[in-house]
């Protein structure tokens, strides 16, 4: 058996008194995509944030054996798209994707941003100023910045947010695409249903505790919801 | 080093380029310098009090100290807009390429207003400020670097407080106060070459000064944005 992308262990996360997460373990295999679902609170946003290495865990440990011999989170491998938009709105489109690509060494950089404005559907808005973006466009450039530098690991949270149908085919595409170049992404959602179209993977938090881990079956693709009757 | 190097460009580039975008603090920052010179100059009138001539020198890196904030508040109030500093945690960007980036391009804007508002005090305090100009850069580039160092860390420690226009001069006047007086002592000094003051000790404390919080900054960035 392989080691996993992504390996989690015994993760705990205190806000003051608060645990928002207890003793989470998970393993993310390479070329998988795992769904991570949960209620308002269960603890999503924040076990992504520490495996984005964003925020530390109170106690546990986060490793990417695959990627990494020594097991130390390597920043230009991971790919993330945040609750934030992530993006300058004073800069363009061209210029935001160059920044990144600068910080992350991409080769070839005025090929690479004008081949992913034109995979997310923004070649003709390459010069225009992110605030002038609508939601929708924002989010596109978000989804490009976090695949600009081909990343081994990617962490998305609530990537379908103000996507329309167009974009949310791109997206899945991307995403089927990276788990094909065996990839591991990480999604956080409230929407079952896309998360089942690319995920084969769940895993369900429940007030900060791992309540359900296992492979997306054709029940759970027809009928999403019931994954919730699966909670104590 | 090449990629370090690379950084800290990419970084101060950004921030000039989002800055020339908007001009939002270039413009604060200029107009601020040149309203309180105006101010300062009926205040202190220097053709009716002999004595202001000798504060002068003061006077003017006070308005730069001042209008350095407008500068240094924004450093980091850019990033934490649609979240941008999550962003730069997450890359590979490491924490001293930030601070010297963010650094350089602070320094590059204080600069900016200082060459533009040193005119204007010329004028309005009788200053002939422009024979001395070759040795006055110098000391204005050691100034702005100094301010810029101390205000980025600072900038960085006070970015997710929703005090922080108010925090980061609380703290930044403190600690730049030893920069500030060398370079009042060193300007006044080439502005009037009679004056008892003497320039190089004030001139290496200065440099002292821009060494250690550069420094500091280094060690210290990576910690502070981790905690943020």
């Amino acid at each position: 058996m392989s080691e996993p992308a992504i390996r989690a262990r015994r993760i705990a996360k205190y806000f003051g008194d608060f645990p928002a997460l207890r003793g989470v373990d998970l393993d993310v295999r390479a070329g998988s995509v795992l769904a991570l679902l949960g209620r308002n609170g269960a603890g999503k946003t924040t076990l992504l944030r520490i495996l984005a290495g964003l925020s530390a865990p109170s106690s546990g440990t986060v490793s990417f054996p695959a990627a990494d011999s020594s097991d130390r989170i390597q920043p230009g491998r991971i790919g993330v798209v945040g609750h934030g938009a992530w993006i300058y709105d004073e800069l363009t489109a061209a210029e935001n994707l160059r920044f990144f690509g600068g910080l992350y060494g991409v080769s070839d950089p005025g090929r690479v941003v004008a081949e992913w404005l034109a995979r997310v559907g923004l070649e003709r808005f390459g010069n225009s100023r992110a605030a002038e973006f609508s939601r929708g466009m924002r989010q596109r450039l978000t989804i490009a910045r976090a695949f600009l530098h081909e990343p081994d690991i990617l962490l998305l949270d609530e990537p379908w947010t103000a996507l329309d149908d167009r974009a949310t085919q791109l997206l899945s595409a991307l995403l089927d695409q990276a788990r094909r170049e065996g990839r591991a992404a990480v999604i956080c959602s409230h929407q079952l249903r896309e998360a089942f179209d690319v995920a084969d993977q769940v895993a369900l938090l429940h007030r900060g505790r791992l309540a359900f881990r296992g492979e997306i079956d054709a029940s759970l693709r027809e009928r999403p919801q019931s994954l919730y009757e699966r909670l104590p | 080093m090449t990629r370090f190097l690379a950084h800290v460009r990419i970084v101060a580039l950004k921030d000039l380029r989002c800055e020339f975008r908007d001009r939002q603090v270039l413009n604060a920052a200029i107009s601020f310098s040149l309203v309180v010179l105006l101010m300062f100059s009926f205040t202190f009138d220097p053709n009716t009090n002999i004595e202001v001539r000798s504060l002068s020198a003061g006077l003017l890196w006070v308005v730069y100290l001042f209008a350095g904030v407008l500068v240094l508040n924004r450093c980091f109030t850019r990033e934490t807009s649609n979240d941008c500093l999550a962003a730069l945690v997450a890359s590979p960007l490491s924490g001293d390429a930030l601070f010297l980036g963010k650094t350089l391009s602070s320094c590059a804007l204080i600069l900016a207003v200082e060459l533009i508002s040193l005119p204007v005090f010329g004028v309005f305090f009788d200053t002939d400020w422009l024979p001395h100009f070759g040795r006055l850069l110098p000391v204005l580039a050691l100034g702005s670097w100094s301010f810029a160092a101390v205000g980025t860390t600072f900038g960085a420690i006070t970015a997710s407080n929703r005090l922080r226009e108010l925090m980061l001069p609380l703290l930044l006047f403190p600690v730049c106060l030893p920069a500030l007086v060398a370079c009042m002592s060193v300007t006044w000094g080439i502005f009037d070459p009679t004056a008892v003051t003497e320039i190089g000790p004030w001139l290496r404390l200065l440099i002292g000064f821009d060494i250690i919080y550069t420094l500091l900054g280094v060690m210290v960035m990576d910690a502070i944005l981790r905690a943020a």
